[in-house]
């Protein structure tokens, strides 16, 4: 399937829609995409939005933003999504913020089709009073440990090296919370560097058979800036060079005309 | 494991100390990588704590483990990396894991020795704040966030912070309790349920804190090269204490100062997390 036809099809304003990439793999094609086709009061989900989410929300997609760390990784702010929290520009932002653990578990409840997950985290933090967390007590040991509700988005959208010309995907490397993240949702997207006609094995590969993803698109280098590992490296200044971009209205308007 | 254990603050010093002249941020992570020596593996934050790992592994702590939270065991890269899963540190690690698997199998049972962590204000008590500054719905600064920290905080069995000391960066207390320090003192992590000790060490380009052991509250152990006691507490947005064996902290060597330098012109030293 194309790029803009699977975009098309899968998400619809109004979805909760996770893009997801731990650093590497991240579908960075298939957000400029949804910004391309103009969909509205989304709520993002990430771990880790970056570049690409910064660029969704300062085009106006997202409602709000479900995550744990938002930043240029070792460059600094994502400058769009400080401008919609502290400024609502262009749109007010709504979070719910957790932690890595707690945003990890929330995908492994919702890929186990489990209501919850359990942690010890949070305990402590001013974290829990401005999130969605409960205290809960083990049965057989009496600890409070915490509770996170599942997570299951809309649709999950991520970017692996392969596909086999069936649909099964291989991804390797760096994989993050992508299983999670894909069996946990009710579509699924896949794009990747290249469809082959086999999938041999790689070390520590992630496969995801054919009937759990919903649709596969061929997007070479569609995880730029950042990276395929085995295809390309990430583009370190690529990062640096959107801070500039990201800190000023007007600069990132011209770039949103641009794409 | 309830009260704070100062920890190990300085190694030995490996050959002469340098006739070059140091900058007070290459002090601050010289004295952050001995910190690491007689350690296991470590769990790290990008930026400063990053950059000190990995200058400990070229140093004094050459089997010292890096762990990162983007699922990344024994990474072993030749550059500090500009983020937490750049491709060097797949490639070069022992085990890349999932993260679910890095932050439930390996952290929170408490298998990593040090957590080590930057961050944007911390207080008397070391708690830590990576969220806010000013209130949570109308913040004056959207910081980054929380990321792996609440937990590294939590569950490793020491914690050292490193960042630079100023009034606004020490605060009495901070905007937002985004990782748990000693809470509001003695006998708070134990009642929070808390498993590892807390932050046992603070290094800062100033010098090194550590908490009173009856406390818990942060006072100035170590002094670096030329810094005085007075300029420490300007720096602090509390009335900062001094241990009674207030002890200057030995000069890079030439050896550490090499391999620092080596180190960062190789690469990338960027903000360290929650850096804005």
């Amino acid at each position: 399937m194309a790029l803009p036809e699977a975009v098309a099809a899968l998400v619809r304003d109004g979805d909760t829609v996770a893009l997801e990439g731990f650093t590497h793999l991240i579908p960075v094609a298939a957000g400029h995409e949804i910004i391309r086709q103009g969909r509205r009061d989304l709520t993002l989900v990430r771990m880790t939005p970056d570049l690409v989410y910064d660029q969704l929300i300062g085009a106006g997609c997202a409602r709000k933003l479900v995550f744990s760390w938002g930043g240029n990784p070792g460059v600094g702010s994502l400058h769009r999504f400080r401008d919609a929290v502290e400024r609502q520009w262009p749109l007010p932002l709504e979070l719910e913020e957790h932690s890595h653990a707690g945003m990890a578990n929330r995908y492994v409840a919702g890929a186990s089709g489990l209501p919850f997950a359990v942690l010890r985290g949070y305990h402590g933090t001013d974290l829990s009073s401005h999130t969605v967390v409960r205290p809960i007590e083990c049965p057989f040991t009496g600890e409070v440990l915490t509770a996170v509700p599942a997570l299951n988005p809309d649709v999950t959208v991520i970017h692996a090296q392969r596909a086999d010309r069936r649909g099964n995907v291989q991804l390797w490397g760096i994989t993050g919370v992508q299983k999670e993240a894909v069996l946990a949702a009710r579509r699924s997207l896949v794009t990747v560097e290249e469809v082959v006609d086999t999938l041999d094995p790689r070390p520590g590969a992630v496969v995801l058979p054919s009937w759990v993803v919903t649709a596969v698109a061929a997007v070479p280098g569609g995880a730029r800036p950042s990276y395929a590992q085995g295809y390309y490296d990430r583009d370190n200044d690529a990062y640096r060079a959107w801070d500039a971009v990201s800190r000023d209205r007007a600069a990132f308007t011209a770039w949103l005309e641009a794409l | 494991m309830t009260g704070p254990v100062t920890g190990p603050v300085t190694g030995p010093v490996t050959g002469p100390v340098t006739s070059s002249p140091v900058s007070p941020d290459e002090m601050m992570t010289v004295a952050a990588a001995r910190a690491l020596r007689g350690r296991t593996a470590c769990f790290v934050g990008i930026g400063l704590p990053s950059v000190a790992a990995n200058l400990a592994r070229r140093t004094g702590s050459p089997d010292l483990v890096l762990v990162y939270e983007s699922g990344t065991i024994g990474a072993r890269p030749t550059r500090p990396p500009l983020s937490i899963g750049d491709g060097e540190l797949a490639e070069t690690a022992d085990a890349v894991v999932s993260v679910p698997e890095m932050f439930n199998y390996w952290l929170q049972p408490g298998r990593i020795d040090v957590g080590f962590l930057g961050a944007a204000q911390i207080d008397e008590h070391a708690n830590i704040n990576t969220t806010v500054i000013g209130p949570y719905d109308t913040p004056s600064v959207r910081l980054p966030g929380a990321g792996g920290a609440p937990e590294i905080a939590a569950s490793c069995r020491e914690v050292y912070v490193v960042l630079r000391q100023t009034s606004r960066t020490f605060v009495p207390r901070v905007a937002f309790r985004t990782s748990v320090g000693y809470g509001d003192g003695p006998g708070s992590r134990a009642a929070l349920g808390l498993p590892g000790r807390g932050p046992v060490l603070v290094i800062t380009d100033l010098g090194i804190l550590a908490p009173d052991p009856a406390t818990c509250a942060l006072r100035l152990t170590h002094l670096h090269p030329g810094v005085t006691v007075e300029q420490a507490r300007a720096a602090t947005g509390w009335d900062l204490a001094v241990a009674p064996d207030l002890a200057d902290t030995p000069p890079p060597s030439a050896v550490e100062l090499a391999a620092l330098r080596a180190l960062t012109a190789r690469g990338p030293a960027g903000p360290h997390e929650g850096n804005t």
